[in-house]
């Protein structure tokens, strides 16, 4: 927070000496996230070619290892939620995150009640006489 | 302690970090609608082969560990030029390309392949929208490795100067971003498509 004190600085390039600070994250914050990238993967691919979960519920499965993961992502290696200065990029992300479930689970409910609403050839048939 | 907004504007890398996510989330909006579109139409396969037929888990496993490692070394590239340890930097970063290229060439040796089995975009609904969606991800991908070669052009002449550790950071978010991307896709197209 010092370096942003009241001296009422603008959005301007800084001296080299006062470099703008590094990232919090280090070596071993990406190489925690790598690993757990790696087993979540890995359970993925069990899941998805061995009878391990009752068939039916693989989907399910996979996406919540699949959310999991993207989690671990954002986490490790974007860094959302992190740092201190992070309530903004967490606010943007919710809202993204709402808009992509609108969009796909709005499609895929009103794409498979539209199959069931639909006239049948033979229905508009009737209906033109 | 002064409220937040009393502290001043928020330091460059900040604010360029902000604007770059709101950018990528928009991006993610873009292939949430091929997403959609791709979940709707993957039945429909007009007699054709199905997913199914078509995808082996091998390739796309490889594909996974391609572009996770490459993921990773992109992270450890950014850390190294905030240390200015510059060779540390190409080192990790030359890692990055190699695996995002091999990760491309995967990808369009596994097309070639479809479209030579007969099996190209315009067969069926569902391989238009498999072609779509996981040919919008390769084009990511192609931006991501053209930029990253203007990237090592501009550290190298110019130095690790602050912009140019910002634009680093924005082509870091960007990579990760599309890796987040790759796992949707994977577990939808590939490991669900697959069965």
């Amino acid at each position: 927070m010092a370096q942003n004190g009241a001296s009422g600085e603008t959005l301007t390039e800084r001296e080299p000496g006062a470099a703008e600070s590094a990232t919090s994250a280090s070596f071993w914050t990406y190489t925690a996230g790598l690993g757990f990238a790696l087993l979540l993967t890995a359970a993925s691919f069990i899941v998805a070619q061995t009878n391990l979960l009752w068939a039916p519920g693989v989907p399910a499965g996979l996406a919540v290892l699949a959310v999991a993961q993207m989690g671990v992502h954002l986490v490790f290696f974007l860094h959302i939620g992190t740092d201190s200065e992070g309530t903004n990029n967490v606010l943007a992300l919710a809202f993204g995150i709402l808009i992509v479930a609108l969009v796909v689970a709005g499609s895929l409910w009103i794409m498979n009640h539209l199959n069931a609403n639909m006239l049948t050839p033979a229905q508009m048939m009737e209906m033109q006489h | 302690m002064l409220a937040r907004s009393a502290a001043g504007p928020a330091p460059v890398r900040i604010v360029v970090g902000y604007g770059f996510w709101i950018f990528l989330l928009s991006d993610i909006i873009l292939f949430s609608a091929l997403f959609a579109t791709y979940a709707v139409l993957h039945g429909q396969t007009a007699g054709g082969p199905s997913g199914q037929e078509l995808f082996g888990l091998r390739h796309a496993g490889i594909e996974t560990l391609c572009l996770l490692f490459s993921s990773y070394t992109c992270g450890l590239a950014v850390l190294a030029v905030e240390r200015r340890r510059v060779s540390a930097f190409y080192l990790c970063f030359a890692l990055t390309f190699l695996l995002g290229a091999t990760f491309l060439s995967l990808e369009l040796s596994e097309f070639a392949g479809l479209v030579a089995r007969g099996a190209g975009p315009s067969r069926s609904a569902f391989l238009s929208a498999f072609f779509s969606l996981v040919g919008l991800h390769g084009a990511h991908v192609t931006v991501g490795l053209v930029w990253s070669i203007f990237l090592v052009a501009q550290t190298a002449y110019r130095g690790p100067l602050d912009y140019v550790r910002r634009r680093l950071l924005c082509f870091s978010l960007f990579w990760h971003a599309l890796d987040i991307i790759w796992v949707a896709l994977l577990t939808l197209v590939y490991l669900m498509g697959a069965r």
